[in-house]
């Protein structure tokens, strides 16, 4: 006898981000027409103007929350979602305009902004963890497609979804990448870094800088070491563990470190 | 409220199939617009600021996050910025490489637009996914097209979206002319669907709707503008990159949170493929100039509905374009010119597939950055929509709100608007009083 089964439900939400991660959703030109098949997509506003209501088994956000409008948006965004998957770096970390945690957010309005009482934001840009409880957390800045095909067909199957918390540097050897900071003395964070990307940088001849935030329990002191070696001064580790996941715990606490030194 | 009655309030809470958060409102008296407002409600990151205190080689990668859809766009103006600061050019082999992972971007941005954001609004789909349905070849057909766009960034680039190989002074890592000639059967197919794309959008029904705008875009005299040019419009401007503060000013106004651009003592103006389109005919490849024609688009095309088809005949041109750079590339020696950091200030501006972007940049004698402005197309066009949809709003009053809805909503994607680089949009809000 055919069962009859509802399409799983899946909604893509927006906080302060670039659009590049659920951008890499439609760049995935070969499976994108399947995935539809399989799914609902109930509401997806960068690419449809069909809106169905949630609740919804999986959510996908995109972005930090950097405004009070969207610090109480996300709790209802979790309320309407059995699953919510947050996706890049700016919803893991709080991404690059995290790098307002360091500063005063006050002083940067009013370098940008002429009429800084027309601004609302919070002090801080945080990620959605901070607010919500997260299923699971998709990283990089942006985040690989196909790791995300694997995240959506891993919550409809109800497993959890295979992507190795291992640093950059397995992928290089994966891609049999020669070492770029062993043999050509290139600055890399790829021994910290959560791998994803598939060692994409030391395989242009460049040195990671970590888009993909810190890995499972890395080393950041040794690593931090091992670059001074190479002749890198506090001020460049301060930069190189405050980027796209600089309020991530490690690569914050590291550049906290070595901003104490300068 | 009533569609016939007198007064009338519109609002669309947001805009969907716009990249980044928006809204409109509008305000309808007596059968008159008394008010529109774009609203951008993209909260700010201020990139700007963060900028300052960070090294002039880091300007490309920090940059190309203020938007997932034109990276490129903000490293190739970033790095165009610093090598004028630091005296540099470069030129040849790795010159034409930036231009041909721009055509990339510019393939993959506009057929994103043209198929899975504009057409729908043309065919009466809320999506192409739904589209797909009635018309599976069709969106089979950009799907590949967009993905033959970002194989390229990706091969020249690392990667789709913030590609990483691109840097001041040119590349970390070259292809061999070999590897790159792998590419010219995809461009050879691209090329073709690139034709047929023009084809199928010039069929469309396109609402009257021409206006006198000041068109501004690059400008290069042997080149359809891309990552290089003076800054001309149709009014008799023609100045330098450096002189672009001379010239616009940005207003901070209350209802967005994107700064607008405005032409200093003259107003809005129109950044984007019309306008390019519209000031760099001649440059066109006899191809385009032929497509256009069996298209029906004169070489002045002043009707923003009819933008998807000048997208489409950008797309062409940028196939057409890639082709051409593959026959002539050859591998340069080195991958990057050697930079020396100075203090100084440098200008850079290039026409990402949205319009003109403009970044500037002064930095000390280590190459650290004391201040940065970033001008995006979207913030330049804001005022531009507004008009277009004061103008627009009162022949299609007779529709009803959701209809009249739809038809403002179209009116804005004309210009592709991306929020998420605008500030660094829509929700529709019509009041009919």
């Amino acid at each position: 006898m055919q069962m009859k089964t509802r399409k799983p439900k899946l909604a893509v939400w927006k906080f302060a981000s670039c659009d590049g991660c659920q951008l890499s959703l439609l760049d995935c030109e070969d499976e994108l027409l399947a995935v539809a098949g399989e799914i609902e997509i109930a509401n997806f506003v960068e690419a449809s103007r069909a809106v169905v209501q949630g609740p919804y088994d999986l959510s996908l956000v995109e972005g930090s929350i950097t405004t009070p409008h969207d610090a109480e948006r996300i709790h209802k965004i979790r309320r309407q979602s059995k699953h919510l998957v947050t996706i890049g770096a700016c919803a893991t970390a709080g991404g690059i305009q995290a790098l307002r945690n360091f500063k005063d957010v006050k002083e940067f309005i009013s370098i940008v902004y002429a009429t800084p009482e027309y601004i609302s934001t919070l002090n801080k840009s945080t990620p959605i963890s901070d607010h919500v409880f997260v299923d699971f957390e998709l990283r990089g800045c942006p985040i690989n497609k196909m790791q995300l095909v694997e995240v959506i067909s891993a919550f409809l199957n109800h497993r959890r979804p295979n992507t190795p918390p291992h640093s950059v540097c397995v992928e290089c050897k994966q891609r049999q990448t020669v070492c770029v900071m062993v043999a050509q003395g290139i600055a890399c964070l790829g021994p910290v870094t959560h791998a994803g990307c598939g060692a994409v940088c030391p395989a242009y001849n460049r040195g990671c800088y970590g888009c993909y935030g810190p890995k499972e329990t890395p080393n950041t002191a040794s690593l931090s070491a091992w670059w001074k070696h190479l002749g890198t001064s506090e001020e460049s580790l301060v930069r190189a563990f405050r980027g796209f996941n600089a309020y991530a715990e490690a690569f914050r606490k590291e550049s906290e470190a070595h901003e104490a030194k300068k | 409220m009533s569609a016939h009655g007198k007064s009338r309030t519109i609002k669309v809470g947001y805009l969907a199939r716009v990249e980044g958060e928006g809204g409109l409102y509008i305000r309808v008296k007596d059968n008159k617009v008394a008010d529109v407002k774009l609203k951008i409600f993209e909260p700010p990151r201020f990139f700007e600021a963060f900028l300052r205190g960070r090294q002039f080689t880091e300007a490309p990668d920090i940059t190309s996050r203020i938007c997932g859809i034109c990276p490129i766009a903000y490293q190739m103006s970033a790095c165009q910025a610093m090598e004028d600061a630091l005296g540099v050019k470069v030129e040849g082999p790795l010159r034409d490489l930036r231009r041909m992972i721009y055509c990339g971007e510019w393939i993959e941005s506009h057929t994103l637009h043209i198929y899975m954001l504009h057409a729908p609004d043309f065919l009466g789909y809320p999506d192409a996914i739904r589209m797909a349905k009635d018309h599976p070849d069709i969106v089979q057909r950009g799907l590949r097209l967009k993905k033959t766009g970002n194989e390229l960034i990706s091969f020249l680039g690392g990667r789709e979206i913030h590609p990483i190989n691109i840097r001041v002074g040119g590349f970390y890592k070259v292809p061999e002319k070999k590897a790159l000639e792998s590419l010219r059967d995809n461009f050879q197919w691209a090329r073709e669907a690139a034709l047929e794309t023009v084809k199928w959008v010039s069929t469309f029904e396109f609402p009257d709707f021409e206006q006198d705008y000041e068109f501004v875009s690059l400008s290069h005299p042997d080149e359809y503008p891309i990552h290089e040019g003076r800054i001309i419009s149709n009014r008799g401007m023609d100045i330098a990159v450096r002189d672009f503060d001379q010239t616009f000013e940005e207003e901070h106004v209350e209802h967005s949170n994107a700064l607008h651009s405005i032409i200093k003592g003259r107003g809005a103006y129109f950044a984007g493929p019309l306008a390019r389109y519209n000031l760099n005919f001649d440059k066109l490849s006899p191809l385009v100039k032929e497509a256009a024609n069996a298209a029906g688009i004169d070489s002045q095309c002043h009707n923003p509905f009819k933008s998807i088809v000048v997208r489409s005949l950008e797309v062409l041109y940028a196939c057409d374009e890639v082709l051409r750079l593959i026959d002539r590339y050859q591998k340069p020696d080195k991958p990057a010119i050697d930079i020396k950091p100075r203090t100084a200030i440098g200008y850079g501006c290039t026409e990402a597939p949205r319009g003109i972007l403009y970044h500037r940049y002064r930095l000390d004698e280590a190459g650290t950055i004391l201040d940065a402005k970033i001008v995006p197309p979207t913030s330049q066009n804001q005022k531009t929509i507004e008009n277009d949809l004061r103008q627009f709003v009162p022949g299609v009053l007779n529709l009803s709100d959701e209809e009249l809805t739809l038809r403002c909503e179209q009116a804005i994607r004309n210009y592709d608007p991306c929020i998420s680089c605008a500030t660094h949009f829509l929700k529709l809000d019509i009041q009919r009083e």
